[in-house]
């Protein structure tokens, strides 16, 4: 039975080996090395090699027999399939707790493999190891700065654990995780799931420390009532955000009752996530959005939502987008109008959304911004128009005018202010424990624009669009509701 | 997937099965000849619709088993004796049930389902001749409490559906709410239970009204 020793063993090793490590920089047994290395992991990290080389610096080993007693906890497997159950054995006798295995050739390929497979699992459930993979990509564990993978990248720290059938969308996530600045605390592909599937790893992240939410991938389900039960378990600790892939590959059953013809696959897995109180998120992306708005933002203690933006358009679509969500556009509560009509020239909106019209001067954003969180009514805001100043400033500094003609110093000043724009919407929403959602295109059109760039440096997540900002807050606001439906 | 042979019950059986487990139902009767008929519609108030109702007979619309909207005594008294003549000796032990006639615009389906990943489920949809087209159906894993049955209610996609619609007064939560967790109990408490279906669920003045059910166990 794999229990919390074994994964600790696995996020956080006091050494590992990587088996079958590769003096050609191609091969998964350099690759996986010199990630472990160039993470800059802080446990003993030694390696096998069947003629001795020195690999990156690490003098190897012909066998795991070779190394001390108690050196390490993790081996890494990059050799072939056939050497895993000797490794295995080896590791045990060294005290070793677990194994992640990148080998192919298992219950992937055929009943011969599937044999393969049974037969590892029994020998690390005999031995009371724990086996990761087979057929997996790696492990990430940012506390312990682990990066053992076969695959990039190595994403900041951070909230999300991260478990998945595939190993790519590991690294999908990770890559949103370095792109946002939104952290990674644990990741694994889970490969194969021969002994631990995907579900083990959630449960383990849910009694973690380091992690605040976890995210997952998942296409195949097993046994559907264990992984509802543990689904259950694991959303009343943290939130689960999922996505599952093949959800439309089934269609409705054959069956005698119009119930059954009713009963596509997609839509009984959709009212098991419901049920359990998990996120069902329709795509890699929006998963990703939601679980970094759990990661990062106080919980919504209400549906009252208030749009702050500097443009019409903007703030239109965006309320649009709030109708169409179980979230509430919010009437202006009338003291909240005339407080920023005492700071605002007559032509801003009057209304929600709050729409400045242009008529900001240099403070209004943040007070302004101030005056809707700290009002009683208002449950959350989505703020919109971030980093129009700096994209301005970026037309000015790439052009043959700077620094003359006074550019330079209003170039300064639009950065400037938009960093301020940005350290407000985190540091209002810290204060008043009211989520504050950023968004704006540019931070994916122009990522070193000042404005989403100080979002990121402020810990918070630069939405997209007002759209997957809004489908972000809904995912979360709906989450508080299956929990207060449940609490009395 | 469940494999195993399974059988049917009639309307009546299938209704009474459900009904121990707190689904709601209109009241109706069951009885063997004419004369009966006549009786049990009289005492439910007319309009009535009488059925040929069996354990094989799952397929009655189709076989034109049902009468609906029958007025008077002569109607039924005509209805009774046609549907009878229709039997055939493969529907084996037959029956006339006669209920009330439960009219509304709206119809809902719910029954229970055995997932052959999840187990069983309770499901509840838009219904009508549109429902496997429009699909709008919700699904919970068996045993579900009150607050899944709201949240199931809450999920169906056509909201404006459950409100007040063409003259007629909202959908009745609590009694939908009623038969979800009815059915729920139902499954609970019967390991034998492959299928049920409650279609259509007739919103009649609000009230979601089972005027049809089937039920299908394992043998």
């Amino acid at each position: 039975m794999v229990g919390r020793v074994h994964f600790d063993a696995l996020f956080d090793p006091k050494g590992v080996v990587v088996a079958g490590a590769s003096s050609h920089p191609g091969k998964f047994g350099f690759v996986s090395l010199h990630n472990i290395l160039r993470g800059g992991y802080q446990g003993r990290v030694q390696a096998t090699n069947l003629n001795g080389e020195t690999v990156l610096g690490i003098e190897t080993v012909a066998s795991l027999d070779d190394l001390d007693d108690g050196s390490f906890d993790l081996v890494f497997v990059c050799t072939p399939a056939s050497t895993s159950l000797d490794l295995l054995r080896a590791a045990h006798r060294k005290g070793a707790k677990a194994v992640f295995l990148t080998n192919a050739g298992y219950g992937e390929a055929g009943e011969s493999g599937q044999r393969a497979q049974d037969q590892l699992v029994a020998v690390a459930e005999e031995l009371d190891m724990l086996v990761a993979g087979p057929n997996g990509q790696g492990v990430v564990s940012t506390p312990s700065n682990l990066c053992a993978q076969i695959v990039a990248p190595y994403p900041p720290a951070g909230g999300i654990g991260l478990a998945s059938q595939s190993g790519n969308f590991v690294s999908s996530f990770m890559n949103y995780a370095t792109a946002s600045g939104i952290g990674i605390s644990r990741a694994v592909s889970a490969g194969n799931a021969a002994q631990v599937t995907v579900g083990d790893y959630l449960e383990y992240f849910a009694g973690d420390e380091a992690t605040s939410v976890g995210l997952a991938y998942i296409e195949g389900v097993g046994d559907g009532r264990e992984l509802y039960e543990r689904f259950r378990t694991i959303a009343e600790k943290m939130p689960l955000v999922v996505v599952r892939g093949g959800a439309t590959a089934g269609g409705a059953q054959a069956a005698a009752s119009h119930t059954g013809a009713l009963a596509a696959d997609d839509a009984v897995f959709d009212g098991m996530c419901a049920q359990a109180g998990v996120v069902r998120a329709p795509t890699i992306e929006s998963a990703f959005d939601i679980a970094a708005t759990f990661a990062t933002q106080p919980l919504p203690k209400g549906p009252n939502t208030c749009v702050l933006t500097t443009a019409g358009g903007w703030g239109v679509v965006t309320a649009d987008a709030i109708h169409r969500s179980s979230l509430t556009l919010m009437d202006l509560p009338a003291d909240l109008r005339d407080a920023i009509d005492a700071k605002l020239p007559p032509r801003w909106s009057r209304s929600n959304p709050v729409d400045l019209a242009g008529a900001e001067t240099r403070d209004t954003i943040p007070e302004v911004m101030q005056m809707i969180a700290e009002h009683p009514d208002v449950d959350a805001i989505v703020y919109i128009g971030l980093g129009i100043q700096t994209n301005q400033a970026t037309l000015m500094k790439t052009g043959p005018y700077y620094p003359e003609h006074g550019t330079g110093r209003i170039v300064e000043f639009h950065e400037r202010q938009d960093e301020r724009y940005a350290a407000a919407a985190c540091d209002i929403s810290v204060a008043t424990g009211k989520p504050i959602l950023t968004a704006t295109e540019l931070a994916v059109t122009n990522p070193s624009n000042s404005g989403p760039a100080a979002v990121r440096t402020s810990g918070r997540f630069c939405y997209p669009s007002s759209n997957r900002a809004v489908a972000a807050l809904d995912a979360v606001w709906r989450t508080v509701l299956h929990r207060a439906a449940r609490a009395s | 997937m469940h494999t195993a042979e399974t059988r049917t019950l009639s309307e009546a059986d299938s209704k009474a099965l459900l009904a121990e487990h707190d689904v709601p139902f209109a009241p109706e009767r069951v009885v063997s000849g004419t004369s009966d008929a006549v009786e049990a519609a009289a005492e439910l108030g007319f309009p009535v619709v009488v059925k040929l109702c069996g354990d094989t007979i799952s397929h009655k619309t189709e076989r034109g088993l049902v009468r609906l909207n029958l007025g008077d005594t002569s109607a039924v008294e005509a209805a009774a004796s046609e549907l009878l003549a229709l039997a055939t000796p493969d529907d084996g032990r037959v029956a006339l049930l006669v209920a009330p006639m439960v009219t509304g615009h709206r119809e809902l389906i719910a029954g229970l389902h055995l997932d052959p990943i999840f187990g069983m489920t309770v499901m509840l949809g838009v219904g009508g001749v549109l429902a496997e087209v429009v699909a709008d159906v919700v699904f919970r894993l068996v045993p579900i409490s009150v607050v899944d049955a709201c949240e199931m209610i809450d999920g169906l996609e056509a909201q404006k559906f459950l409100g007040p619609f063409r003259g007629e007064p909202e959908v009745d939560r609590q009694a939908l709410i009623g038969v979800l967790t009815g059915l729920s109990a139902a499954a609970m408490a019967r390991d034998d239970l492959v299928s049920a279906d409650l279609n259509p669920l007739i919103v009649s003045d609000g009230r979601p009204v089972a005027v049809d059910a089937l039920v299908e166990l394992s043998v």
